[in-house]
């Protein structure tokens, strides 16, 4: 073909897809499973699907976290596979696995094991890893769509019952709201640059901020908090949570949280690094406000799943206040917060999953009364795992919470980690009475016994290492700053 | 007044007028029509434009697929428009204040509109010389080229959509008899046809 010299001449060579060789081999694994169980046993087929989503979305964890060093660019700056990314790409890969094989029996109880369940969620956690590699608006919206339309399809996957459905669409109306705000940021943003790619955004935002660009900035920031639910953009968390399947509801506490949370960071630092003073101040805001209003709403909440609900809107709010502090230490603090975030709820949901009375399932607390006198392992277990929640000290999320604070106090915003702290001691309130209805609660309708060796182990393991990670909390640190080095520098 | 001066005004009339007649028809299949109209007066303008290529693809698509698709939907689903439109009402001045607010704060960014240095360039940066380059050419090295990326992506969030309108609304009955081609080439008169004798007077 006779060459006229076109801009993007040459420039295929700057595809580069083996930066994406993880995501491109989950979309290929997630295809044959969807051929393999449509012309194979159907819905029979849903239980193996599970098994080998599950186990290729692990292999992938091991793939990317041995695999990659430094930083590598794709598609022409559009993906962008640095440790950053890489660290919360195993962070989401290992709970979306972890969630697929905690909530299995679950389904199946239900009745809505389906073989699209693992399949959906494998292409949600693909999503996810494109967001955090995003280097440009445009990939960045793409893998938030993928994610998102996978989660309004499983938050409505037990389509016979009407608060699923319900979740579903109120999810999906909301969430479509969110993503309209943020294009509609995105487009001020692209007119203000000239460009979508991030790196063009932040050369242009380097002259300071004009007024167009600082809308744009608060517009891709309303979508963002609408997806990690930071209030007051948070209305649809409860609700959600609620009606959605148990398996589902612990996954949308999970994967997309982290997701989210650093892909809001990636934003913030590689596209607005130079005017952290706009930023700064309303992640601040979002932060104060979700660990309020998650306090405090608890407090009146009954069924653990919106209990979860509200919590999990707290917990943003904590790790928001890593991202206001705009320096490396609170990326770094942020990062932290959001693995011990993952394992502390992986655990919790593991029990919440188990959680039957004559084979039916509740999500009633008053159903936990006396709970440890028959089953004093679990119960402690649990116990581990609501102090690590409350933010009691001698376990891991103390530390969490530690690390957010002192990024606050570090960067000079000692109110915010004042309110973070008065806060956490709201928080408690909710997360002990748990405690103490499983320890002194009045007698009542036992629960059942039963729990599957899969969530057993996860229960356990999840509360062991919200102990035992108190030593040197599994090398997390080191990881986390290194990651937090390549998202700042 | 040049003929390709009164062509676009033709155009922008007509599309503007099928926009607005698309929103203000009462009957939802005139929606669908005044819509197709719409559609069509925008691939002029982009005849004019030079943008040819585009141009065909919004009729061939929009209007062959999206829009004849979009009437048989109408037409099907059982939807009271009036009673939709009245539940709307309900809501239309809190709906239109927001608007209003809205569109005070556009008006207050534009009024302090300034790019960055270089913006202009760098979003005319892609975009060949159309001198040179047909445009389905230059369209065709962009997508699949400079942006495969979101367009691959593109294609997996409609794989996603397929899968989730399956999995949400796709019923499989039970008891349902269906033509079975392969029984049917495989039977043979033997077991098929069954002679009886039927004595004279007397039924079956």
């Amino acid at each position: 073909m006779a060459s006229p010299g076109w801009p993007w001449e040459g420039s295929e060579t700057m595809i580069n897809a083996a930066a994406a060789l993880p995501e491109i081999l989950l979309v290929l694994f997630a295809m044959a499973a969807l051929l393999f169980a449509v012309f194979g046993g159907k819905d029979e087929a849903a239980p193996s699907v599970l098994w080998a989503s599950a186990a290729a979305l692990a292999a992938a964890a091991l793939f990317v976290g041995a695999g990659g060093r430094g930083t590598r660019e794709a598609f022409h700056g559009a993906f962008v596979d640095d440790g950053y990314a890489r660290f919360a790409k195993v962070t989401i890969l290992l709970s979306a696995a972890a969630i697929l094989v905690i909530g299995r029996r679950h389904m199946e109880r239900l009745g809505i094991l389906k073989f699209e369940y693992p399949i959906l969620i494998t292409l949600a956690a693909v999503g996810m890893m494109m967001m955090v590699s995003a280097g440009d608006l445009m990939a960045l919206y793409m893998g938030l769509e993928l994610q998102s339309l996978a989660l309004y399809v499983v938050a409505s996957i037990d389509r016979d019952s009407t608060r699923s459905t319900e979740a579903g669409l109120k999810y999906f109306v909301l969430g479509a709201l969110s993503s309209g705000l943020l294009l509609y940021g995105a487009s001020l943003v692209y007119g203000y640059a000239g460009t979508t790619l991030f790196s063009g955004i932040l050369r242009a935002a380097g002259d300071g901020a004009s007024i167009g660009l600082v809308f744009g900035l608060v517009f891709i920031s309303v979508g963002l908090a609408f997806k990690v639910s930071a209030a007051p953009f948070h209305m649809w968390t409860p609700d959600v949570y609620e009606g959605a399947p148990t398996p589902v509801t612990a996954f949308f506490a999970t994967a997309p949280k982290v997701a989210a949370m650093v892909l809001f960071g990636r934003v913030l630092w590689d596209a607005f690094g130079g005017v952290s003073g706009d930023w700064t101040q309303i992640v601040a805001f979002l932060s104060v406000v979700s660990m309020f209003l998650g306090a405090v709403a608890a407090i009146g909440q009954r069924d653990i799943k919106r209990l979860m609900a509200y919590s999990s809107i707290s917990h943003m709010g904590f790790a928001l206040i890593g991202l206001a502090a705009g320096t490396e230490e609170g990326a770094r603090a942020m990062l932290i917060y959001m693995v011990v975030y993952v394992v502390m709820n992986i655990g919790v949901f593991a029990f919440i999953l188990s959680m039957e009375r004559e084979g039916e399932p509740v999500t009633d607390i008053g159903a936990l009364n006396n709970y440890s006198k028959g089953e004093p392992l679990k119960g402690l277990a649990l116990l581990v795992l609501m102090f690590s929640l409350a933010g009691v000290p001698p376990f891991v999320g103390f530390f969490a919470k530690l690390y957010v604070l002192s990024a606050a106090v570090g960067a000079g915003m000692a109110w915010l980690a004042l309110a973070g702290a008065v806060a956490s001691v709201i928080a408690a309130y909710y997360y002990l009475r748990i405690v103490y209805f499983m320890y002194f609660g009045e007698e009542g309708a036992p629960l059942d016994r039963t729990m599957t060796p899969a969530n057993w182990i996860a229960l356990l393991a999840c509360a062991g290492a919200m102990a035992a990670g108190v030593v040197n909390l599994f090398g997390i640190e080191a990881l986390a700053a290194s990651a937090a080095a390549a998202l700042v520098d | 007044m040049t003929p390709a001066l009164f062509a676009f005004h033709a155009f922008s009339a007509a599309a503007v007028g099928g926009g607005l007649m698309t929103v203000l028809a009462r009957h939802p299949v005139h929606s669908v029509l005044w819509l197709i109209l719409a559609f069509l007066s925008s691939a002029g303008l982009f005849v004019l434009a030079g943008a040819e290529f585009v141009a065909m693809l919004l009729i061939v698509v929009y209007v062959g697929a999206v829009a004849v698709l979009f009437l048989f939907v109408v037409m099907m689903l059982d939807v009271d428009f009036a009673e939709l439109k009245a539940e709307m009402a309900k809501f239309l001045p809190l709906g239109l204040l927001i608007g209003v607010i809205l569109l005070m704060e556009l008006a207050l960014v534009f009024g302090v509109w300034s790019g960055a240095e270089g913006a202009v360039d760098s979003r005319a940066a892609p975009t060949p010389d159309p001198a040179e380059t047909a445009n389905t050419e230059a369209l065709g090295a962009l997508i699949y080229t400079r942006y495969i990326y979101p367009f691959q992506a593109a294609g997996l969030i409609l794989l996603v959509a397929m899968i989730g309108a399956i999995v949400l609304t796709l019923r499989h009955r039970t008891g349902v008899k269906r033509q079975d081609v392969i029984a049917q080439m495989h039977r043979n008169p033997a077991e098929a046809v069954e002679l009886k004798d039927v004595k004279p007077g007397q039924g079956l």
